[in-house]
């Protein structure tokens, strides 16, 4: 019994409790960001060629497009600043996403392409999928400080030069948005193809060891 | 059709479009006007309200991203700088003329009569004798080329002058420690500004656009330019100004846009 416990208690699943929370808060969040931005965009285009249709928008009007906007916008930072200490406070990051090589990237864009890319572990990640999730995290970042900017171009107005004005920031925001839903096209599709994933970032997944690295076998519980 | 002056935006042509065939066929295309369109869709709006088939523009959830908004309003209060100065610029970038702004189209401003038009002053202001457009434009005038940036995300470079309003509540000895200065307008819009924008370097009452008297759809003969909010707190047609400790709900924040608006 004393034994289970101990065992039990340097093993833990795949996509621990707070994790899980943090990812479903943060893609509420964004798909709220990214309708309610949609409909602040269709008020005045960066593109004559591009609206977004309406039923794809949230918000009646524009002023509701906002209010969601610079409401989800709070609960992005604030569960993204947990999510962040949790990935440097845990190892989560240097473990799940380090190191990322360029030859091993190449040689898995090329595996995933041919359709020879293996995806039976799914507590291991590939370099294609480390090379996604921390590119869009720094995505997601720079989508915050450009959003800041164009909330506030004259109090950040050292901020606003870096982004070559506030149509500058806007263009950029834009971007990031194409960006995280392109992320979002790729990201779903392949959750759908491999079904446990889901079910790993709802239930936690496999367990494993705490520290893969520093603990590879569970440490037998001390003599009584 | 909406007449606009050309935005700087690099997304478009820098010297707007040719309007000479609009002007040409004005009456013409006054019968397919967007505006008409525009009051259909509003309509259709309110119905979806009272429905409530749209989620989050009345009820609980509306009161509740009001709450947010209201949050965010104390947020900006807090960020707000008030001797940090906005960039200003180069007398060539100014667009001329200004572009149009208000909760109306262009061809609907009902200009305001220059001679009989009089600032009435309310609140807690030492005195309130009403300014004829003569006196005000004689007062001191301070220069301020800035960005309009919109609510919409549109901007343009302009070139304002006037009184500086933070010297202007002190000539008429307003109590510059009471929290709002709250505007009236000629087409009944509506706008409060928070003191320490009021009294912020850049904000001044203006009078005159790119050197010449403001034009009238523009504002003749008074209307606010602060360089620290967005454009729709930039109060056009001004009747009136009271210095007060009540919030006065504002013609946009009504409709649910934040009211602190600052940039």
């Amino acid at each position: 019994m004393t034994d289970t416990l101990t065992v039990k208690s340097h093993r833990r699943h795949l996509h621990p409790a707070a994790l899980r929370a943090m990812h479903w808060i943060n893609a509420i969040a964004m798909i709220v960001l990214i309708g309610s931005g949609w409909k602040i965009y269709n008020d005045e285009v960066l593109f004559g060629w591009l609206h977004f249709p309406d039923w794809l928008t949230l918000g009646l009007y524009a002023q509701h497009g906002l209010q969601w906007h610079f409401f989800a916008m709070w609960v992005l930072m604030a569960n993204g600043l947990c999510y962040i200490a949790y990935g440097f406070y845990t190892g989560r990051f240097r473990r799940k996403l380090l190191p990322i090589w360029p030859s091993a990237v190449l040689a898995d864009v090329k595996a995933a392409l041919t359709f020879k890319l293996a995806h039976d572990d799914i507590t291991h990640y590939n370099a294609v999928q480390k090379t996604l999730y921390a590119g869009i995290l720094l995505v997601i970042i720079l989508q915050v400080v450009s959003g800041w900017v164009i909330w506030k171009p004259v109090q950040l107005s050292s901020l606003t030069d870096l982004f070559n004005g506030f149509q500058g920031a806007r263009l950029v925001h834009f971007l990031g948005m194409t960006a995280i839903v392109l992320f979002l096209v790729v990201h779903v599709a392949l959750a759908l193809l491999v079904p446990k994933t889901i079910g790993a970032m709802i239930t936690g997944g496999p367990e494993v060891p705490a520290d893969p690295e520093a603990d590879p076998d569970p440490i037998p519980a001390p003599a009584e | 059709m909406t007449v606009r002056s050309p935005s700087p935006s690099v997304f478009r042509p820098p010297n707007g479009v040719d309007r000479s065939i609009l002007e040409d066929n004005k009456k013409l295309i006054a019968d397919i006007n967007r505006r008409k369109i525009l009051r259909g869709t509003l309509s259709l709006g309110a119905l979806t309200m009272l429905t409530g088939c749209s989620v989050g523009d009345s009820g609980p959830i509306q009161s509740f991203l009001r709450t947010v908004s209201s949050f965010n309003d104390g947020v900006q209060e807090l960020l707000f700088r008030p001797n940090h100065l906005a960039p200003t610029y180069r007398e060539d970038q100014v667009v001329k003329p200004p572009r149009f702004n208000a909760y109306y189209e262009i061809e609907d401003v009902k200009p305001v009569d220059g001679a009989s038009w009089k600032l009435e002053l309310a609140g807690l202001i030492d005195n309130k004798k009403p300014w004829t457009a003569e006196e005000l434009y004689k007062l001191p005038e301070q220069d301020l080329i800035v960005r309009h940036i919109c609510v919409e995300g549109w901007d343009y470079i302009g070139q304002w002058e006037g009184v500086n309003l933070g010297q202007f509540l002190k000539r008429i000895g307003a109590d510059t420690t009471a929290k709002y200065v709250s505007f009236k307008c000629a087409d009944d819009y509506t706008e409060t500004l928070d003191m320490a924008t009021a009294l912020h370097p850049q904000t001044i009452l203006a009078t005159k656009y790119a050197h010449e008297p403001i034009r009238d759809p523009f504002g003749f003969p008074l209307r606010l330019r602060t360089a620290t909010k967005l454009g729709f707190k930039n109060a056009k047609w001004i009747t009136a100004m009271e210095v007060t400790n009540t919030f006065i709900p504002t013609f946009w924040s009504k409709q649910g846009f934040n009211w602190f608006a600052g940039i």
